[in-house]
């Protein structure tokens, strides 16, 4: 393999899993954004999504309703999770209910050991093994889909919030709370859905990497982690930004594991937020803000 | 229309408003005068349900209203237009106009976007900026559009927090003609809280004066204008002439 065709290889490697982190981080963005909390069970999704997924499709049912039904299922968590743990809490500090999430992360991989236990699970790719040859390199057919995929859950997602009512009424909430409620949207009713939805992003980032890098009780732990420095890289509000972030992070590692060692790809990718936290704390598109009163 | 039985507030445990005895019949422009931290933005407050008293009750069209259920009172016809305008600044000036009629856009969508157009026609300026983001007005503007929003919600009562906090002295005569011309064409009623004291007389039927959480003095406002201890307190009678505004 020649240089060229071992740069796109990783290239590709890297743009794949950069959009399952965006997935993943994107939920990130939504939550905090409508909710102001950090869900730190957010990669958990991804895990419950994949083993979900696995699940459905060895007990026969057909591929593809077997990955929407596992995607509404962890959305169904998700909401769950809302009503029941964070909903409760609502009154309480912040910091309070980042903590609820992170029990709620413990609660979900111990239920995951419960039915799945801690070997990994295997799926098979969306379109079989095929696989296209670009200069040389070697692209499976499921890194595009993952690619693809993620695009189509971006645009989306962009559409819902700038095109449609209720995706801007759940922009006014974000923007400003106080004037949102004195028109009668109730930013409250918002934390719900928003919940949801990056539950069901999440399992579609799970379902997608499953072919490509397995499914086991603790993928959710790593996936987390990286989406949530691609979101921090963003800012934590700014959902382009964190789709950025997200494919840095995941080009970055692809690289590393390329061509220096795949040990150094964790510290690449942690030593990265540090340097962000250290030197640029609102994510490196920040633009300084001032507000008009 | 708006009744007040004792209404007793607290922040905590200041005790912000003592006992208000108020009426608002329909139609009528009230206005509530004071200093600052005398507690009209409390009053508006407790109104539109952000606030929950700790006695007394607030009566509208012969229904008592909900405590602190800012969502469901909205939708009984009574919409504030906060302080300091409080407008989506990152939507635009057409997004933030909708969603005024957030509580109701699900039932009737025609009847939403003909008030838009009516809206519209009221505020002709706010016609040409449809795609700014709102947070690029200036503050008149931002007023502006932070009334035609209020309107959206279709209110039977519009309750206005300082709208001519921090305009310009032609800008405020501009928004007071108009709260005037609402009330004319659109039959809302309008309660009105201003530390513009003049500005705030000259367009209102009924006034009252709070001081520190009570009603010191209500009236007919032309009859308040001339009072003495209100041009003593307000008006500062000296400068009469230069800061003759409105109308």
């Amino acid at each position: 393999m020649d240089g060229w065709s071992q740069f796109v290889q990783l290239l590709f490697s890297g743009l794949t899993v950069g959009s399952i982190y965006a997935l993943v981080a994107l939920g990130f963005v939504i939550t905090y954004s409508v909710t102001g909390i950090l869900n730190l069970a957010q990669g958990d999704f991804a895990m419950l999504g994949a083993l979900l997924c696995i699940t459905f499709v060895n007990s026969g049912i057909p591929f593809v309703i077997a990955i929407l039904l596992s995607v509404v299922a962890v959305m169904a968590v998700g909401g769950l999770f809302e009503r029941l743990a964070i909903h409760p809490a609502r009154n309480s500090s912040i910091a309070t209910l980042i903590i609820i999430t992170i029990g709620a992360a413990f609660v979900f991989r111990g239920i995951a050991i419960f039915i799945w236990g801690t070997q990994p699970y295997a799926l098979r790719p969306f379109t079989g093994n095929h696989s296209l040859n670009v200069v040389g390199a070697v692209i499976q057919t499921q890194n595009l889909w993952a690619i693809a995929l993620s695009l189509v859950s971006f645009i989306a997602l962009y559409i819902f919030f700038n095109k449609t009512y209720i995706g801007k009424a759940v922009t006014a909430c974000v923007v400003n709370p106080f004037a949102a409620r004195l028109m009668g949207i109730e930013p409250r009713k918002m934390s719900l859905g928003a919940v949801a939805v990056s539950a069901g992003l999440g399992a579609l980032a799970g379902i997608v990497i499953a072919p490509v890098s397995g499914a086991s009780y603790d993928m959710g732990v790593m996936i987390g982690l990286k989406a949530f420095i691609a979101a921090v890289i963003g800012g934590l509000t700014n959902a382009p930004a964190a789709i950025a972030g997200a494919f840095i992070i995941g080009i970055l590692e692809a690289f590393t594991e390329g061509y220096l060692s795949s040990g150094y790809k964790d510290a690449i990718s942690f030593g990265l937020l540090l340097l962000v936290l250290f030197f640029m704390p609102n994510g490196i598109f920040a633009k300084m803000s001032g507000k008009r009163v | 229309m708006l009744t007040l039985n004792h209404l007793h507030v607290y922040h905590g445990h200041l005790h912000v408003l003592k006992g208000i005895c108020l009426q608002i019949g329909k139609g009528e422009i009230v206005a509530i005068v004071g200093a600052n931290g005398a507690g009209k933005s409390t009053l508006l407050g407790t109104i539109a349900g952000v606030y929950s008293p700790k006695a007394g009750e607030i009566i509208f069209e012969n229904e008592p209203l909900p405590y602190g259920k800012v969502e469901q009172i909205v939708k009984k016809g009574i919409c504030l237009v906060p302080e300091r305008r409080q407008i989506f600044g990152d939507l635009s000036v057409k997004d933030n106009l909708l969603l005024g009629a957030y509580h109701r856009y699900r039932n009737d969508f025609q009847q939403v976007m003909r008030d838009y157009e009516h809206v519209l026609e009221v505020f002709p300026k706010l016609k040409t900026m449809l795609d700014r983001p709102g947070g690029l007005l200036s503050g008149g503007e931002q007023q502006m559009l932070a009334i035609g929003r209020g309107l959206m919600a279709k209110p039977k009562l519009l309750m206005l927090d300082e709208p001519s906090l921090g305009l310009a002295p032609l800008i405020v005569k501009e928004i007071m003609k108009l709260l005037r011309q609402l009330r004319d064409q659109f039959s809302t009623t309008i309660l009105l809280v201003e530390q513009n004291v003049r500005a705030a007389l000259q367009i209102a039927d009924y006034a009252c004066v709070l001081d520190r959480g009570e009603i010191m003095m209500q009236g007919k406002a032309v009859e308040l204008l001339d009072d003495e201890r209100v041009k003593k307190a307000y008006l500062g009678m000296q400068n009469k002439k230069e800061y003759n505004i409105a109308k």
